[in-house]
């Protein structure tokens, strides 16, 4: 008797039918908006769209004649090299502390959750109020330090305004992955360390973080892509991307276009930039970085 | 109550199956929240309550920027409102979508009422008068560029608080003195396109832009890079170098920290006079805007800001005429006079300044009339307004360059020059998308 080792589907139509449903949602929620993108990012229309004229790249070609365009590549690498590391930092200890953690563990981890639930743009003014030159929290007690804190005219200043806001915002999700992580881990691998005579230090350098790559590495991908699309909720709250265009993120000016300025062709060319670059740097990512991940 | 239920159910009956008496809906999307927002809700419970025929329902659809967004996704969808309330810088944009709107005097027409232009201040109506004479929109809540100043703080300071400065080389040396006497913050201003460059060229008879200032044609391109300009945001730049002006971030964030006493004099909004006499723990008081007396010609007249009202096309000849009867409600004397008093917002006919001026209100109430006089003035090619394609992305430009020559990080001739460069390539590309 042969055994059949695979299962296979003998008529032609059902395994369409079968996967239809999961097709017709990548497609709606996906495909379509991106080739709405596409189409749009080769038009100029007027902001009713009452009349609409074929272009070709003309738009891309005058977002890469401004400078302002390409100078904002710049702020948006800073901006998401810092979002993700500081974010992936931070959380990475809140975790390890958590998880040594003895008494009480509940409530503290569960106020670490906690501004995950807030909006982004909420985000964005809870620190812009704390900052604020004038009357803000922080900024009296810089002054008092003899830090002349102004975010309006001082473009490193709002640079860490907004990286604070948008790491502050996303510590909640990476700590409960990096939680989860860590608890998974078992027991007896840390406990042989440790009769071995590795400090706590040691520990997790040797044991603990090497074990976490996965985690790590997932969590990398999905840093990358909130500093890069779901920021300009808190660039829009906290600076506007000023003073000048200093932290004027690509998604910022791509939001501000379509949205604020109904300028709908080179909005849609921008996201079409942008979609290139994170296809990219997840190809990267899974090409270079998660070879080094041990699963 | 059998009988009881019977007829109010025949009485439903009959509601759903005669509706001889139905009116005629107008959806009015609106921008004004607040205090703003019960003056408008009054407007319209006014006018449903003088007829029985049509009913006007205002709807609040966010900030200026969000309530055009929302418009123009309703366009597209087929559902736009009857009236849109929309900021005077997507003018512009409304006047070139010919197909979406349908003009003042049209909508006038088909519901058979006269429409006269001149009864409306020529600076406001000017605004929304297309190259051929045509008025497009309705004058709504207008408002100007004006000097608040503190006069507890002039007195604090030594100053006269019935005299606020005049001039610029006035007002250096006041905030000067405000600044010797201990005051972190002399000088600030809101809106800062609108006040130091847009109604500065305006107040002093220059062009801001070409062509009219974008009036007479959308070939129009800036014109920010004369030495009067130049002079201008160098004196201001200087100025925030000696802590005499203070930037306070973009659109109007200056006005919070005037009314909180933070800053002692501001260039704003006329608008803001409401705000002031609520909510400051001071006496205020409301000047001209500064102008530079070696300049012939100044000063002229300032520009507006605010709202008007649009006709969106595509609804049916009743709603028109719904329409049509609402705007000659809102252009009567007595209802405009209320709003300008009311609001701090410019009356929009001579008939409604006249009416206040009557009685007394100017008199009880005085610098209520500074915006007023530097409206109601002939206006000339160079003052009459300023209406450029892609206004929004074009302030925020001037917003960003500002802030370089604030920060010391740009010269001021740089910082203008780099405003005519990027937004004359804004310009270019209104002009390319609405060539017809």
């Amino acid at each position: 008797m042969v055994i059949e080792k695979r299962v296979l589907f003998k008529s032609g139509w059902l395994p369409w039918v079968l996967v239809a449903p999961q097709l017709a949602i990548v497609g709606v929620f996906f495909f379509w908006p991106a080739g709405q993108a596409l189409l749009q990012s080769v038009l100029r229309e007027d902001a009713f769209g009452t009349r609409s004229e074929f272009v070709g790249l003309e738009n891309f070609a005058a977002l890469f004649a401004d400078e302002t365009y390409l100078a904002s590549f710049r702020t948006t690498a800073v901006f998401s090299a810092s979002v993700a590391a500081i974010g992936l930092t931070v959380s990475l200890l809140l975790a390890v502390m958590a998880d040594r953690v003895v008494r009480f563990s509940t409530a503290y981890k569960t106020l670490l959750v906690w501004p995950y639930a807030v909006a982004p743009a909420v985000a964005g003014v809870l620190w812009l109020f704390m900052f604020a030159p004038s009357i803000g929290v922080v900024s009296y007690a810089l002054r008092a330090m003899g830090i002349n804190w102004n975010h309006l005219l001082d473009g490193d200043h709002a640079m860490l305004l907004i990286v604070l806001a948008a790491v502050w915002k996303q510590i909640s999700y990476n700590f409960l992955f990096f939680l989860a992580g860590l608890q998974s881990i078992p027991k007896s691998l840390v406990e042989a360390a440790a009769i071995d005579g590795a400090g706590p230090w040691r520990r997790f350098w040797t044991v603990q973080l090497p074990l976490l790559a996965p985690t790590s590495f997932f969590l990398l991908v999905i840093n990358v892509v909130y500093a890069f699309f779901d920021t300009f909720a808190i660039v829009d709250a906290a600076t506007s991307g000023g003073p000048g265009k200093e932290t004027a993120i690509l998604v910022y000016k791509a939001y501000f276009d379509g949205f604020k300025a109904m300028d709908l062709g080179s909005s849609a060319a921008q996201s079409v930039i942008l979609m290139a670059i994170v296809i990219g740097l997840t190809v990267i990512q899974f090409r270079y970085v998660e070879r080094r991940v041990n699963y | 109550m059998k009988r009881t239920l019977a007829s109010l159910a025949l009485a439903a009956g009959m509601a759903v199956a005669l509706p001889v008496h139905a009116q005629v809906e107008i959806q009015w999307w609106h921008s004004m929240s607040g205090q703003l927002g019960e003056w408008l809700g009054g407007l319209a419970k006014g006018f449903n309550d003088s007829q029985k025929e049509f009913k006007v329902v205002p709807v609040f659809k966010g900030t200026y920027p969000e309530s055009f967004a929302a418009a123009i996704a309703a366009f597209r969808a087929g559902n736009a409102p009857h009236i849109l309330q929309v900021f005077e810088v997507g003018t512009a944009s409304m006047m070139a979508s010919k197909g979406a709107i349908v003009p003042v005097d049209q909508v006038m027409k088909t519901a058979g009422l006269k429409f006269d232009a001149s009864i409306y201040v020529p600076a406001v109506s000017g605004y929304y008068t297309a190259p051929n004479g045509q008025m497009l929109s309705l004058p709504f809540n207008s408002s100007t560029t004006v000097l608040h100043y503190n006069k507890d703080a002039f007195r604090a300071a030594g100053l006269d608080p019935e005299n606020p400065p005049k001039t610029w080389p006035e007002l250096v040396r006041a905030a000067a003195s405000l600044k010797a006497t201990g005051h972190k913050c002399p000088f600030t201003t809101s809106w800062q396109s609108w006040t130091q460059l847009e109604s500065f060229s305006a107040w002093h008879d220059v062009e801001f832009a070409t062509r009219g200032n974008g009036l007479t044609g959308l070939d129009t391109r800036l014109a920010v890079t004369t030495p009067l300009h130049v002079r201008h945001i160098e004196n201001l730049a200087n100025m925030a170098k000696q802590g005499l002006f203070v930037y306070k971030g973009r659109n109007n964030s200056a006005d919070a920290t005037f009314v909180s006493g933070e800053c002692a004099m501001v260039t704003g909004s006329s608008a803001l006079y409401g705000a002031v006499q609520r909510n400051a723990k001071f006496q205020g008081g409301i000047g001209t805007l500064p102008h530079y007396p070696d300049v012939p010609g100044s000063p002229q007249n300032t520009v507006i800001g605010g709202a008007s009202l649009w006709a969106m096309s595509g609804k049916k000849p009743e709603e028109y005429k719904g329409v049509a009867a609402f705007y000659r409600y809102l252009s009567d004397p007595q209802v405009q006079a209320k709003s300008h008093q009311e609001t701090g917002y410019l009356p929009i006919t001579m008939a409604a300044f006249k009416l206040t001026e009557d009685s007394g209100f100017y008199k009880q109430f005085p610098g209520t009339d500074v915006s007023v006089t530097q409206m109601v003035r002939k206006t000339t090619d160079k003052s009459r307004g300023i209406r450029l394609g892609n206004f929004v992305q074009i302030r925020t430009i001037i917003d960003e360059e500002l802030e370089l020559v604030w920060a010391g990080r740009k010269s001021a001739q740089e910082g203008l020059e780099a405003i005519k460069k990027r937004g004359d390539v804004e310009l270019e590309k209104f002009e390319k998308a609405n060539k017809s």
